[in-house]
């Protein structure tokens, strides 16, 4: 075959420009449009993949795009923490379109074509992070990343999603135009260079004080990860239709936060250097609350979707957590997390979604006894809170160990009591929700529950998305030796 | 033929200003002032491409010899500013035709071209001339003709703000021309060059200072920078929407030149910047602008408002470039003015196209808008997002070089602070775009849902420069290159 | 030496005061601009203010040709007796700067006349009384 790895790749990242363009033009034909869409995913499937074997094999691929201002280009290159992302997000790309199929014919969305355009645009900003060499080329598409998902947060039109939007795109935007353009320009000024680097680009005379101060900037910056203070968008932009939700908590949007951090941490800081700032330890102790808190405030909530929202914040915690102390075993665990969240978090979503367009209900009280309505979508979400809660035979077990590995290898003994912790409390916020669902008598006597309804399972495309996903989480738990392989390879390059 | 480049700039419209008088039919007179137009932008396209190649031109009008006769003297700077106005006044015609059909009577029609051209003359005149009194009278010329140009709105305000703006302009032409006397008295030249050489003498005089102050002052009038900015808003908000986005992205263009032509090469850099706390004046007014207008910006109902106010807060981002005085801090300023050049041009001329169609110039009328005028709408965002500073558009370009330059000089507060004001553009932009974009159609209007797109000969100029804010913000090859070989000659880093 | 000491004093103010008088052109010139800026300024009619800016513009005028004088010097006219002429380019620029000022006049004036056909008024707080007012009608 004549595709040479980066022609491959230069196509990767322009396939769902393209496919965006033949979604806008096929906007007046659903059938059409989704199955552009859907083309679009499946060749990106295979032009990562086929990146994916390339780089087994030993390619190294690299691409010098464009000049945009003297010293500072967009290149791309392929590296295993980019390529799982990558892969991670546009199989999610593919699975949430087959849902999304389902979810919004049966909801009767409006502006669908918007919808899966934007949709698209937002992946190819994802597909550009993922292979960005430099921390200029992320900060574009970064920006391009918030923008593309602005209409899809607002979609509904709704005062309350107009505001929800005005949040949404008020913190992204200032935080990144404030913290992280500056700490861009800072970095340009002091290491004259911007781009990604094994060990990181920052010579050692440089002043402690200013990292530190570069490091928070960096940090707070990229608000896409939810770090608490900067975390209130992602609850707020639940108002958005459910593949959205997914997109934003699984697919792209904060997982381009928490990967952006990881690439920083690694790559312009590096793992001694990080070690050394007084700082570190500081944000650990913020990431550390940000996982407890968010469970906390989790607990509190009765919207399932918003509920779900404060769990993510959570989990983002950990990866932070992890690309914090860079040590190999929690960089593993943070990369795997990236995944096993991405695969747990959007089946929980696809059957909060489910469970509105079957059964009208978006509150977590008014769900017991609705398993026996929805059995399949409540046993999904039985094993997807596994993975995240991190119980075999869930993929989520995995990047848990090794994260618990990574906090005892830099002897942080009070980080595994809270990790411990965290874990319980998800425990204490998912599992009721199905186990009331199957068991109504479980919890309380007293609720209203459902019963006496036939089965009456979500439309089939969303369904069949939720059995995959499902399976995915299973999946990672049984073969996780291809990702923990890539994982490794990050450092080891 | 060549060597009379630097003239011909000026001539063609001059030329052309009364020849419209003789046509006076509308058609063709348009036909005539984009020929003019369209000619000044070739010329000047080969000016900057044989500045570049050899060097600083000089022309010496009648032959007369240069430090007593009037010289014409184009270096990087003026090929670049030429280069700006001629392009912006080319494709601003191209859609004046339809744009004043509604906003100005047919038989005023011909004075409008006239008076376009006429500025024109003037902008250009200023730009290319190295005599400081022949400046001052370019500078009457190009003022002269804004005035009639905005009185010439249709709503009696624009009569109002005409008037104001003449006061205001008229004060701060005079404050130069008492400048450029003192300066004369001192050193017995008008020529900018020669002054430059013979000033330095008499430097530590009272004379020459209080000629520097009149002569800052009334630039800065000219230049609206805040607090002296007061005329520009109702002049941008009342004048016919055309004549907007050609003042928008020219005249307070013209007055940087002007400030930057005297501070930097009359006076000089050491007298400018180290004899008087210059920086710091400039510095605290750019930055106080930028804050006062962008608020004042976002509580603005009139959409032409919102985005005068927006010019004064961008002069304000241009000011604290200028004032970093430093290379990098003069290429980010010259940068800006020709990105902000685009950017407002084409939002300007976007408002056109939909002041054309609906005639809305109010927040509460844009309701809707984006299912009425897809494409006028989205060129309307683009813009938006440029003037924000959105990545891959202009505005990117030039906020990154601010920033860069001032990080260099170690003032990270401003730095910090010119951030914060960047999100206050976000805001205001964002008002336009929500109305627009997630509130349906006002009910009031007739119950008609079909598309009421702009017609193309004002689409067109909109997306033109719309796809110039995209493609100089991918591209950055040529403004970058030309903005900084002008800062360094300014410097005398290159000769 | 009462009378001495007056007479010095005396000497000081003299020499002070003929150093002012020589300048006398210069305090006209000054006193004019600023009486043409205060009326600008302080003056609610258009006409007036208009009448402000030309003593204004004026005392620049002024102020340029007092500058051409030269001690001793004649008008510029080429003769062979004469040693030492007055400068005229300060004159021929003044010329440019009167044909300014007479059009920055005449468009004001214009303008003037245009306002009171449009508002009904040529006094500055009637006109931006009606100015606010349709701000306020039209935006809500």
């Amino acid at each position: 075959m004549s595709l040479t790895p980066e022609l491959i790749l230069q196509l990767s990242l322009l396939l769902p420009v393209l496919a965006s363009a033949a979604i806008v033009a096929a906007g007046g034909k659903p059938n059409l449009r989704e199955a552009v869409t859907i083309c679009a995913c499946l060749i990106q499937l295979y032009c990562l993949i086929h990146l994916y074997l390339a780089f087994k094999a030993g390619y190294s691929v690299a691409l010098v795009a464009w000049q945009l201002l003297p010293g500072l280009q967009f290149s791309f290159t392929v590296e295993p923490l980019g390529l799982i992302f990558a892969l991670t997000s546009s199989f999610l790309w593919l699975i949430t379109t087959l849902y999304a199929i389902g979810y919004m014919r049966s909801h009767k969305e409006e502006n669908q074509t918007r919808f899966y355009a934007c949709f698209a645009i937002a992946m190819s900003a994802v597909m550009f992070i993922a292979f960005a060499d430099n921390l200029f080329t992320v900060f574009v598409f970064y920006e391009i990343l918030t923008l593309s998902t602005y209409p899809l947060v607002s979609h509904a039109g709704t005062e309350q999603a107009k505001k929800a939007g005005r949040v949404y795109l008020g913190i992204l935007l200032s935080t990144s135009i404030v913290f992280f353009l500056l700490a861009i320009v800072i970095t340009w000024f002091v290491a004259g260079s911007l781009s990604f680097k094994v060990g990181g680009i920052f010579g050692s005379d440089v002043d402690s004080m200013l990292l530190s101060i570069l490091l928070l900037l960096f940090v707070f910056g990229v608000a896409k990860a939810a770090i608490m203070p900067f975390h209130r968008w992602l609850p707020a932009a639940m108002v958005a239709p459910t593949p959205v939700s997914a997109l934003l908590h699984a697919v792209a949007v904060v997982k381009a936060g928490v990967f952006i951090v990881l690439k920083i941490c690694l790559f312009i800081f590096g793992p001694d250097l990080l070690a050394s700032l007084p700082v570190t330890q500081f944000l650990l102790y913020l990431a550390a609350a940000s996982v407890l808190l968010a469970s906390l405030v989790a607990m509190q909530q009765d919207n399932l979707k918003v509920r779900l929202a404060y769990s993510t914040i959570s989990q983002l915690g950990y990866i932070t957590i992890g690309a914090l102390l860079a040590n190999s075993s929690a960089l593993v665990g943070s990369t795997m997390h990236i995944v096993m969240h991405a695969f747990a978090k959007i089946t929980l979503f696809f059957c909060a979604g489910a469970i509105l367009v079957t059964a009208h209900k978006s509150k977590v009280s008014e769900m017991p006894g609705l398993g026996r309505q929805m059995p399949v979508t409540m046993a999904a979400f039985f094993i997807a809170s596994l993975s995240i809660i991190g119980v075999p035979p869930t993929g989520g077990s995995w990047s848990k160990w090794f994260l618990l590995l990574g906090v005892l290898e830099a002897e942080q003994w009070w980080l595994m009591i809270v990790l411990m912790l965290s874990s319980l409390l998800n425990i204490v916020y998912l599992l009721p929700i199905p186990l009331a669902a199957f068991l109504p008598g479980l919890y309380s006597t007293k609720v209203a529950t459902v019963t006496g309804l036939a089965v009456k399972e979500a439309p089939a495309w969303s369904l069949m998305a939720i059995c995959i996903t499902t399976l995915g989480c299973i999946v990672l738990f049984i073969y996780p030796q291809a990702l923990y392989e890539l994982s490794l390879a990050i450092t080891g390059t | 033929m060549l060597s009379h480049l630097p003239v011909l700039q000026v001539i063609v419209p001059l030329m052309a200003a009364p020849l419209c008088l003789l046509i006076a039919k509308p058609k063709w007179v348009w036909l005539l002032a984009i020929t003019a137009s369209g000619l000044t932008f070739v010329l000047s396209c080969l000016l900057l491409q044989q500045v570049v190649a050899a060097g600083p031109l000089t022309y010496e009008l009648g032959g007369w010899e240069a430090p007593w006769g009037i010289e014409y003297r184009i270096d990087y700077l003026n090929a670049f500013l030429l280069l700006i106005i001629s392009a912006i006044s080319t494709v601003v015609l191209f859609a004046a035709h339809t744009a004043i059909e509604k906003e100005i009577p047919s038989k005023r029609q011909t004075f409008f071209y006239v008076l376009y051209l006429l500025s024109l003359v003037g902008m250009l005149g200023i730009v290319s001339t190295g005599d400081a009194f022949n400046l001052f009278v370019f500078l009457e010329i190009s003022s002269l003709s804004s005035y009639g140009l905005i009185a010439l709105g249709k709503d009696r305000r624009a009569l109002w703000a005409a008037y104001q703006y003449l006061i205001m302009g008229t004060i701060g032409a005079t404050f130069i021309l008492i400048g450029i006397g003192l300066m004369y008295q001192m050193t017995g030249t008008l020529n900018m060059e020669d002054l430059s050489m013979r000033l330095p003498e008499v430097a530590q005089t009272r004379s020459v200072f209080t000629a520097f102050a009149f002569i800052i002052v009334g630039v800065c009038l000219k230049l609206a920078l805040f607090p002296l900015h007061l005329w520009l808003p109702n002049a941008y908000a009342y004048a016919p929407s055309i004549v907007t986005a050609y003042f928008s992205a020219t005249a307070t263009k013209v007055a940087i030149y002007v400030l930057i032509r005297f501070t930097f090469s009359v006076f000089g850099l050491s007298f400018s910047f180290t004899a008087l706390p210059l920086q710091m004046i400039f510095l605290v007014l750019g930055l106080s602008g930028i804050f006062m207008a962008s608020i004042a910006a976002i509580y603005q109902q009139n959409v032409k408002h919102i985005f005068a106010y927006s010019s004064i807060a961008h002069i304000g981002y241009m000011i604290i470039g200028y004032s970093i005085s430093t290379v990098a801090g003069l290429t980010a300023t010259l940068l800006h003015v020709f990105n902000h050049a685009l950017m407002k041009s084409a939002l300007f001329l976007a408002l056109a196209a939909v002041i054309y169609r609906t005639g809305a110039v109010y927040l509460y009328q844009f309701q809707g808008l984006s299912q009425k005028m897809p494409l006028t709408m989205a060129a309307i965002v683009l813009a938006g997002l440029s003037l924000i500073g959105a990545p891959l558009t202009v505005g990117f370009v030039s906020k990154w070089y601010l920033l860069i330059a001032l990080i260099e000089r170690g003032w990270w507060p401003v730095a910090v602070l010119i951030l914060l004001g960047n999100l206050l553009t976000v805001v205001y932009v964002w008002r336009v775009i929500e109305m627009a974009y997630f509130r349906p159609p006002l009910r009031q209007q007739p119950v008609d849902h079909s598309k009421q797109e702009a017609p193309y000969s004002l689409l067109l100029p909109v997306w033109i420069l719309v796809a110039a804010n995209i493609y100089f913000g991918i591209d950055t090859r040529l403004s970058i290159q030309v903005a900084e070989l002008a800062a360094q000659s300014l410097f005398g880093v290159r000769q | 030496m009462v009378v001495n000491k007056l007479g010095v004093a005396m000497d000081i103010l003299m020499s002070a005061g003929l150093r002012i008088a020589g300048f006398y052109n210069y305090w006209v010139v000054i006193s004019l601009m600023m009486t043409g800026f205060y009326i600008v300024i302080s003056h609610g009619n258009l006409i007036k203010k208009i009448i402000g800016l030309s003593i204004f513009q004026t005392s620049v005028f002024i102020f340029y040709i007092s500058m051409a004088n030269v001690e001793g010097g004649s008008a510029p006219i080429l003769n062979s007796e004469i040693v030492q002429y007055s400068n005229p380019l300060p004159h021929v620029l003044i010329l440019t700067a009167i044909v300014v000022a007479i059009a920055t006049t005449a468009l004001a004036l214009a303008l003037v006349v245009r306002i009171k056909e449009a508002f009904g008024s040529v006094e500055e707080e009637e006109i931006q009384a009606l100015v606010e007012k349709n701000k306020d009608a039209k935006a809500c």
